[in-house]
């Protein structure tokens, strides 16, 4: 029976305790241990919050690709429920991306917005992210296929971007983190753990919230087919 | 019968209903004009200008038509609840497809055959210097606009809102699309023209076509279903 699927589970706040916990103790690291940056200074510590950002948007668009796919091919309604929710926790992750790293931006090139590689790339991939969500609010019926549909495209479209944009690079390299001194290494990857438990958090609550609407139309319609609702 | 046949079928079925009405023909190509026109009120007519922005303005102007005539298109399947017969037809779901897309090429290179001329007429750019390349950039362009366009319009028949979302949908996805085939017209006009540079969007583009073309073939059966 489908109302035996809906217990609440431990993992959310488990979750959200341990990244409560990891961001106090990662923001008070990265103003008191971490040493401040060669050139940038002070500027620097946004790094710990905006990489951590990206890494996370990364993994939450790879599960929907993932699961958008899943549900093409085996047409169960609960990867439609993960891929569904890791779009929205990706739209939130990839505002915040987009917006420390504008203000990174302005910090280290003077800029607000430049078209580099991969501020390109993240763009695109947002705007392909808001239009999944957009499209699972208003196209009815069809909503779940259409967004599948999109997400597999948009995954094939990711090569395509980034041979698109220019090779012209300002942006810090990807190796970043991998030429770190040894305490920015520890923050940061405790950084990246802490916003790994808030991500799971969220796309976890978000599941459970899919799938107890998902489960409240299913009761309703079976209401109504019945005649127990009017 | 062939699946190239059968694609046929569908195809001059759809060009031959538009051939009769010019319905989408005439809407399309019209608009594109207005376009064009628009374009040249609101940016500067000096030729340095030009240069840089007619890519653009090409690109966009196939863009906003092409998604007007792809709504279009398959709006006229609904009205008719045609879409369900054409789906139960005894050929497979791939040669419907193919026949779809076929058609919606074939309309969007009117697009394109209008608002060329009308660019290099009313701005003065020099877009027929190599012609070759040009059209082989808008035939790619045409092609990958219809495979991808054909299955999100499939998609979108039977939603409400179909109008606004189908261009939320698709222009996230046609991007790299716009923006090689706009580097390749650039590349041609430039004052220095650059046929290497040409070439190699034409090659992303070709390289773009066969990807999207394989992903909305495989993708087409399981999210068209009525």
């Amino acid at each position: 029976m489908s109302e035996a699927t809906t217990k609440p589970s431990y993992a959310v706040p488990v979750f959200a305790a341990l990244s409560a916990i990891g961001f106090a103790i990662t923001i008070w690291l990265v103003f008191t241990y971490t040493p401040l940056a060669q050139d940038l200074f002070f500027n620097q510590k946004i790094f710990y919050y905006h990489v951590a950002h990206a890494f996370m948007m990364f993994a939450a668009v790879a599960l929907c690709g993932v699961s958008s796919i899943a549900f093409l091919k085996f047409r169960k309604p609960k990867w439609d429920d993960i891929a569904l929710a890791s779009a929205e926790v990706a739209v939130a992750l990839g505002a915040v991306v987009l917006i420390t790293g504008s203000i990174w931006g302005k910090a280290a090139w003077d800029v607000w917005w430049t078209w580099e590689k991969r501020l390109t790339m993240s763009l695109l991939l947002w705007l392909t992210l808001v239009a999944y969500v957009i499209v699972r609010r208003f196209a009815g019926s069809s909503a779940d296929r259409m967004a599948a549909g999109l997400a597999v495209f948009g995954t094939v479209a990711l090569p395509f971007i980034y041979f698109m944009v220019d090779r012209s690079d300002r942006h810090p390299q990807a190796g970043v983190a991998a030429a770190l001194e040894p305490k920015m290494k520890l923050v940061f990857w405790l950084s990246v753990a802490t916003f790994l438990c808030w991500f799971l958090a969220l796309v976890i609550a978000r599941i459970q919230s899919a799938r107890a609407e998902r489960e409240l139309r299913e009761l309703r319609e079976r209401g109504l087919d019945t005649g127990v609702l009017t | 019968m062939s699946l190239f046949r059968q694609a046929g079928r569908v195809a001059w079925k759809d060009l031959r209903i538009e051939l009769r009405s010019r319905e989408i023909v005439y809407t399309m190509a019209f608009f594109a004009a207005l376009i064009v026109v628009v374009f040249s009120f609101a940016f500067p007519r000096d030729i340095r200008i030009v240069r840089g922005a007619a890519p653009g303005m090409l690109w966009v102007a196939i863009a906003f038509a092409g998604t007007i005539g792809l709504g279009r298109a398959f709006d006229r399947e609904r009205e008719n609840d045609t879409m369900r017969a054409l789906l139960l037809a005894p050929i497979p779901r791939l040669a419907v497809f193919l026949g779809k897309a076929i058609a919606i090429a074939v309309l969007v290179l009117v697009v394109a055959a209008v608002g060329t001329p009308l660019l290099a007429l009313f701005l003065g750019a020099p877009l027929f210097e190599n012609p070759l390349p040009l059209v082989i950039s808008l035939v790619l362009g045409a092609i990958g606009f219809a495979s991808v366009g054909s299955v999100f319009a499939a998609t979108l028949l039977k939603v409400r809102s179909r109008d606004v979302l189908l261009p939320v949908v698709l222009y996230p996805l046609l991007i790299p699309l716009f923006v090689a085939g706009t580097s390749a017209t650039e590349a041609l006009i430039a004052e220095r023209v650059n046929l290497d540079a040409a070439w190699y969007w034409i090659s992303f583009l070709g390289i773009y076509d066969a990807a999207f073309l394989v992903v909305s073939i495989w993708t087409f059966e399981s999210l068209v279903i009525e």
